[in-house]
């Protein structure tokens, strides 16, 4: 079990050893000529107008907000998946039975987002 | 190899070196897939174009990859000068760390794989969504109102299609009882590849799995039509190269992901799971499987057109999710009797499980699309209804 952990571990520091290595070994060979033109923002030729960090419209973040939820409930429903088979020889269908009461809960609270317009990407 | 080196050394560090060899050809591996798949793409699209594609460099342009490895490392760097300097560069160092690190549970033989956690699918998920930062911080601290929109798009589409993709392989996790990848190829030699009990899931993962790399039809967040190319637009040299590299890690491991979970890993059909030869055989047959994948992926992106943002959307949460829902309560209530029905009749699990899956995932996706159908007609009527006639 500590291996596989600490396999882990290490991988995670080669992993984010990687890219500053790769940047660095860039930095050697690259030319360096830069100029207030180049370093313009890209937008297709024209000057930019007005600001870029403006506030994002608000529909944006009840997306986010029903991922949360839903993430959750993923992370509530692995357990029982790898249970189930068990549960279900031992206990019969009532195990079965409460994770469609949890899951139906949060379908109706898709049902609402739904109807109210809140699936609609705007 | 660390009970070899543990004579001359501490235990611990015997650990600590075999863990960074083994990381080291993990990495590698990655690479050499991802220089492979950007060689296979430039022909594979060639061909569907009616063109020759990638064929100065090497024979058949084998070289091309490596040409425009070296290309892209002496091209000079720019840092726009509105953008946020820290931010800017934090970007590309943060996406290429969560494509590398999902390698780790990949299993490439029986025994055979970096490290077979407990828990790996759940360490898959949690890692590949990490990514998504990346792709928001590029975005951001790029000032740049395409590169906003990109990454604001990027995070919706792979936080939505993570749902979709999470929530398909719990039909697995209920068939094989363990998140341990080995355990759920192991599970496959048992009772059948997952391809066959869960057809459905299969469909939805490759869905999502295709929509999460951001590959088209859903590459939306670099749209080049629309968008420049999303977050990456400022990006030059080889931090745009960082990008790229982990698209194309990204895409192999979906690809070998599906594989593994679907198409029985790095099983041989009709060999049994003990037999030897899966550990020297085992890696080539799952880069077959995946290469399998990596070229429907290529296929796709040469014919389909691109999806609409709001469409995308939408069928995520109203077709894919409810859809998801259904399978695994099918499955939750199917397979538990099918082991009763194999414990009276006495027939082996594989036998009656495959027929029962297959026979229900064939009913629940004609009755979906009966119901889609009927919807969407009524929808159409209703919307022609409405349109007032010009007087």
């Amino acid at each position: 079990m500590l291996a596989e952990w600490s396999f882990v571990g290490v991988f995670l520091v080669i992993a984010l050893a990687f890219p500053p290595l790769g940047l660095v070994t860039a930095w050697l060979l690259r030319p360096k000529r830069p100029g207030p033109i180049k370093k313009s923002t890209y937008e297709c030729g024209l000057e930019t107008v007005g600001d870029t960090w403006v506030q994002f419209k608000v529909q944006y973040y009840i997306y986010a907000l029903i991922f949360v939820i839903f993430d959750i409930e993923i992370a509530f429903l692995l357990p029982w998946a790898v249970a189930h088979m068990g549960l279900s020889a031992a206990q019969g269908i009532l195990p079965l039975i409460e994770v469609v009461i949890f899951v139906g809960i949060l379908v109706a609270g898709l049902m609402y987002a739904w109807r109210k317009g809140a699936l609609e990407w705007i | 190899m660390a009970d070899f080196l543990s004579q001359f050394m501490p235990a611990w560090l015997a650990l600590i070196i075999q863990h960074v060899v083994v990381g080291a050809v993990l990495v590698v591996f990655a690479l050499t897939n991802m220089l492979g798949i950007t060689w296979i793409e430039r022909k594979v699209i060639g061909r569907l174009q009616d063109r020759i594609g990638a064929n100065r460099a090497g024979p058949f342009g084998l070289l091309q990859p490596l040409a425009d490895m070296v290309k892209i490392l002496t091209k000079e760097d720019i840092t726009p000068t509105a953008a946020s300097r820290v931010i800017y560069n934090l970007g590309p160092l943060l996406v290429v760390p969560p494509a590398l690190l999902v390698f780790a549970v990949l299993p490439f033989g029986a025994g055979v794989s970096g490290s077979d956690l407990n828990i790996g699918l759940l360490y898959i998920f949690a890692v590949a969504s990490t990514s998504t930062l990346g792709i928001l911080i590029a975005g951001w601290g790029s000032n740049n109102k395409y590169s906003l929109l990109g990454a604001m798009r990027a995070v919706a589409q792979m936080v939505s299609y993570e749902v979709p993709q999470a929530l398909s392989i719990i039909g697995i996790v209920m068939l094989s009882g363990s998140l341990s990848l080995q355990q759920i190829v192991q599970r496959q030699s048992e009772i059948g590849w997952f391809v066959l009990l869960q057809p459905l899931a299969f469909v939805i993962f490759l869905i999502a799995a295709m929509a999460e790399v951001n590959r088209t039809p859903f590459d939306l967040p670099e749209a080049e039509s629309e968008i420049i190319a999303g977050h990456h637009t400022e990006y030059s040299g080889l931090k745009f190269g960082m990008f790229y590299l982990a698209e194309y890690i990204n895409v192999f491991f979906i690809s070998a992901l599906a594989a593994t979970l679907f198409l029985g890993g790095y099983q041989i059909p009709f060999v049994p799971a003990n037999n030897p030869v899966h550990t020297i055989l085992g890696p080539f047959v799952l880069i077959g499987k995946t290469f399998a994948f990596v070229f429907l992926t290529i296929w796709l992106r040469g014919t389909l057109p691109r999806v609409r943002v709001d469409h995308l959307m939408g069928f995520a949460w109203k077709a894919l999710v409810p859809l998801c829902l259904l399978n695994i309560f099918m499955t939750a209530v199917l397979m538990p009797l099918v082991g009763l029905w194999s414990a009276n009749l006495g027939i082996s699990e594989a036998y009656i499980a495959i027929p029962v899956m297959l026979l229900a995932n064939a009913v629940l996706a004609g009755l979906v699309l009966w119901w889609a159908g009927r919807s969407t007609r009524r929808r159409e009527t209703r919307l022609a209804e409405q349109v007032v006639p010009a007087q």
